[in-house]
């Protein structure tokens, strides 16, 4: 009977049992690793969020919370929608190619929105996180905070904690401590002013 | 030796079993398949319309019953929601939260009572009421002495007597109740209320363990994997150890 | 010879460096690569590694349940069920949890029983079995306290029992029931500190004890069936002629042993994770409910043998700690064994045929002891439990007389077969 160690077979059985052993080890990583996802009670609390803008007023805004960031929506006077592109020199970023947005609205241009009628943006601002207070009207010297928002101030948004300043459609301006317009998050427009947060495409009515 | 201790044991062990059967009433065995998508779904409908409105799920969203069930959202919403609920959120009842002046107790949430007492024990349950003009709702049941739920399926079921039997116990003669039996016929034949409550037992039975159905298909390929693992390291084993005298 | 500019050893790269500042290949070596074990370790020598298996997997999913477990008593029983259902993969990670639980028992007593088969417990090998008592009474304490944390009716109950147990001692009973619980009953604040103490404080523990428990082993080397020392017949380079390095012979054995180990283990969590109401029981599918008591109040099938020693002992003048003592004196017997046993051989291979009857008995007794603490105290249970709690003792305490008067067969020089 043959004593020699048959090297290759050892080799050969060893790899086969360390490469299962390695395959089942990846298999069993993965329910641990899965189990940081989102769980179904998070999804559930990040569901879409609808808001019933028919009954806000020109010039109001209203905040909602989604996934626990709130989020404006605030219907714009006629004519301060159509004033939005006569001041891309006063912004850092007037096509919104540095920000975030989903494509849908970046492709709107100045109104940023769906509809322009209302704007929908995250209530963040893209510097430190603070929440910005509304400042919809424009011209003259008007007082936020404290601020003297100057002349020529197209009406928009104000950053209280270190100044910043977004006009209507979120868009920061040039020079400020903000690096990015503010976010816009995914919504649809469902039938009657219903805007379902959270969701690209309406989800439909079910009689 | 060994053989006399397992047979001394698996004795005692069975011996328990039958002293427990003696006052206690058999089960009926509900034959579910917890496989069946159809029972399921008629099972979902059937607690929807007749139990929910006492009975929540509390910790079982509808999202899920729908993704498991394979029924799509938009019916859920349309068939099975009833209190203006989302999809995401859990099966709630309307049922106010200290109803103990109607009922005596409060209905219980069901979510878990196929793993607390077993799926035949609801099937036996539902299938035994009878009548019984000393209770407050007129009917009792051969499983839950004293039950504090009426008959809400007796319409279809019609409704059950119960049957008693002579027992002599220490010398004594005593009325036992062994049973029921049917007494005026309901909306359904014997036949179909018994698929009736068994796919409501079916479908509670998943609802107390949703992912009893993935687990075991899933455990199929563990083993098998396993068993592939279990021989390679067998003649690992094997060969390493020719070395050894 | 050395890469590596600043490595001074013989160690090349990082191994070298690392050497040089941390006993890394000198660990490898003497615990594993060099360390000789007897060539014939069976069938009964896979538990061990078991248990370290089994320890890992405890840690890991009790680490990964705690991130989704809320430990109070208003949340507990929703948080289980939130893991059961909402958190992914989190049934998996639970029932891995509660099957290992069990599995730990199994393949502790099995541990065990191959000591008392072999002798592992005699000189040198007492402090190994001392820490090995201490980590079985861990143990207990870990498992009960994990039992509490889901909150359900037979977690609450059965704390409830339990804990009520220390009030039968004299004088200090009451007031430390109440410092246990830290509460008038069991309730959130009980709760909340066992959860503390099953997550943190007896884990860290068992840790400690099994390196212990590990680096006794090592000191003096492990036993074989045969109960004969390997070490007296050694080669030329100094190693024990009937002994094999751990590693890859042992290594590659405790592969096959985890490998059919798996196997038994998955088939359990995915085709019988409540193992017919014995390690997921049926009254804890309801919440914990102060005013009703389950039927039947049994603790979980490994404690079991104990709780039918504490019902068989009558009360007493008045007092029922005679139950609670001898169900206590039971564990600590265990801690005796190594002086109890008087034989003049380890093995029950060369033991005469009393002490393999008094070893069947106690067995046997052990396991019926476990099916009478299942049952409700009635029919001819009472009296089994009663007989089979004497036997259990009589193993233990009459072990000084029986081990010196049996019999004993020549041992051999060498070990006999190999694995």
């Amino acid at each position: 009977m043959s004593e020699e160690v048959d090297h290759s077979r050892r080799r050969l059985l060893t790899a086969a049992t360390v490469g299962t052993g390695a395959i089942g080890v990846a298999f069993a990583a993965i329910p641990f690793l899965a189990s940081w996802k989102p769980s179904a009670r998070a999804k559930a609390l990040g569901a879409p969020v609808e808001v019933d803008a028919s009954k806000l007023e020109a010039g109001q805004m209203l905040k909602v919370v989604w996934r626990g960031q709130a989020v404006f929506v605030v219907r714009r006077v006629k004519g301060a929608v159509d004033q939005l592109g006569g001041h891309d020199a006063m912004l850092a970023d007037p096509a919104s190619n540095d920000s975030v947005q989903p494509d849908y609205i970046k492709s709107t241009g100045a109104a940023r929105a769906r509809n322009p009628e209302y704007w929908v943006g995250l209530a963040v601002c893209t510097h430190l996180g603070c929440s910005p207070l509304g400042a919809f009207q424009p011209n003259d010297s008007f007082q936020v905070a404290g601020a003297d928002l100057g002349a020529n101030w197209p009406g928009g948004f104000y950053c209280p904690c270190h100044g910043s300043k977004y006009d209507l459609s979120g868009r920061v301006f040039k020079s400020m401590p903000a690096p990015k317009n503010l976010t816009v998050p995914p919504y649809a427009i469902a039938a009657n002013a219903r805007i379902v947060i959270g969701v690209d495409d309406a989800p439909k009515t079910v009689s | 030796m060994l053989k006399a201790s397992v047979l001394i044991i698996v004795g005692l062990l069975g011996a328990g079993t039958a002293l427990a059967e003696e006052g206690e009433i058999r089960l009926l065995e509900s034959g579910t398949d917890i496989k069946s998508t159809d029972s399921l779904q008629r099972g979902a409908r059937n607690f929807m319309n007749y139990c929910s409105g006492c009975h929540s799920l509390k910790y079982l969203r509808y999202s899920r019953l729908g993704a498991d069930l394979k029924i799509p959202d938009a019916e859920v919403v349309k068939n099975l929601i009833f209190t203006g609920a989302k999809p995401f959120d859990e099966i709630s009842t309307a049922m106010p939260a200290d109803a103990t002046d109607w009922f005596g107790k409060q209905p219980p949430d069901l979510t878990l009572m196929a793993s607390e007492r077993g799926v035949d024990y609801i099937y036996s349950y539902l299938k035994s009421f009878y009548i019984d003009k000393t209770r407050p709702f007129g009917v009792n049941n051969l499983y839950l002495a004293g039950t504090a739920m009426p008959h809400v399926l007796s319409s279809l079921q019609g409704l059950q007597k119960p049957v008693y039997q002579n027992e002599q116990e220490h010398g004594s003669a005593k009325m036992v109740l062994v049973g029921v039996e049917a007494m005026t016929p309901g909306a359904m034949k014997p036949e179909e209320y018994d698929q009736f409550v068994r796919d409501i037992a079916n479908f509670l039975d998943y609802a107390a363990e949703p992912i009893k159905a993935t687990r075991e298909t899933m455990g199929v390929f563990v083993m098998l994997f396993l068993l592939v693992f279990f021989v390679f390291a067998y003649l690992l084993k094997k060969e390493y150890w020719k070395d050894v005298h | 010879m050395a890469a590596a500019p600043e490595s001074a050893g013989t160690g090349k790269g990082l191994i070298g460096w690392i050497d040089d500042r941390f006993p890394l290949t000198k660990l490898w070596k003497e615990q594993v690569a060099e360390y000789y074990a007897p060539k014939n370790f069976n069938f009964w020598y896979f538990f061990g590694a078991l248990s370290l298996v089994v320890l890992a997997n405890q840690l890991v999913t009790g680490i990964f349940l705690t991130m989704s477990y809320k430990p109070s008593s208003a949340e507990a029983f929703a948080s289980v069920q939130y893991i059961m259902r909402d958190v992914e993969w989190g049934w998996l990670i639970r029932y891995m949890h509660t099957t290992g639980a069990s599995a730990f028992f199994i393949v502790v007593y099995l541990h065990m029983f191959r000591a008392l088969l072999y002798g592992s417990h005699r000189k040198p090998r007492e402090l190994v079995w001392i820490f090995g008592c201490l980590i079985y009474v861990l143990l207990m304490a870990e498992a009960f306290m994990g039992y509490v944390l889901p909150w359900g009716n037979m977690s609450y109950w059965g704390a409830q029992v339990i804990v009520s147990l220390f009030s039968s001692l004299p004088i200090i009973g009451g007031t430390l029931v109440e410092w246990i619980r830290g509460d008038y009953n069991i309730a959130d604040p009980t709760l909340n500190r066992f959860f503390a103490l099953h997550v943190a404080a007896l884990p860290l523990a068992l840790v400690f004890l099994v390196v212990a428990h590990l680096m006794a082993l090592h000191e003096v080397g492990s036993n074989n069936p045969d109960g004969i020392d390997i070490k007296k017949y050694k080669d030329d380079k100094g190693h024990p002629l009937d002994g094999v390095p751990f590693h890859p012979y042992y290594t590659v054995k405790d592969t096959l042993g985890v490998a059919g180990f798996l196997l038994i283990f998955a088939a359990v969590i995915f085709f019988a994770p409540n193992f017919f109401g014995l390690f997921l029981e049926s009254p804890n599918f309801e919440p914990a409910n102060p005013l009703q008591t389950p039927p039947d109040i049994t603790p979980v099938w490994y404690f079991t043998p104990f709780y039918a020693m504490l019902r068989a002992v009558p009360s007493a003048f008045g007092t029922q700690v005679w139950g609670v003592m001898v169900m206590g004196a039971a564990i600590v017997v265990l801690f005796f064994v190594p002086w109890l046993d008087r034989s003049p051989v380890r093995s029950i291979r060369y033991k005469g045929p009393i002490y393999k009857v008094m070893l069947a008995v106690f067995s046997v007794s052990f396991i019926i002891l476990a099916v009478c603490g299942m049952k409700p105290p009635s029919g001819i249970y009472p009296t089994l439990a009663r007989i089979c709690t004497a036997l259990y003792f009589a193993f233990f305490l009459l072990m000084p007389w029986y081990t010196k008067f049996d019999s004993v067969k020549p041992v051999p020089e060498r070990v006999t077969g190999h694995a």
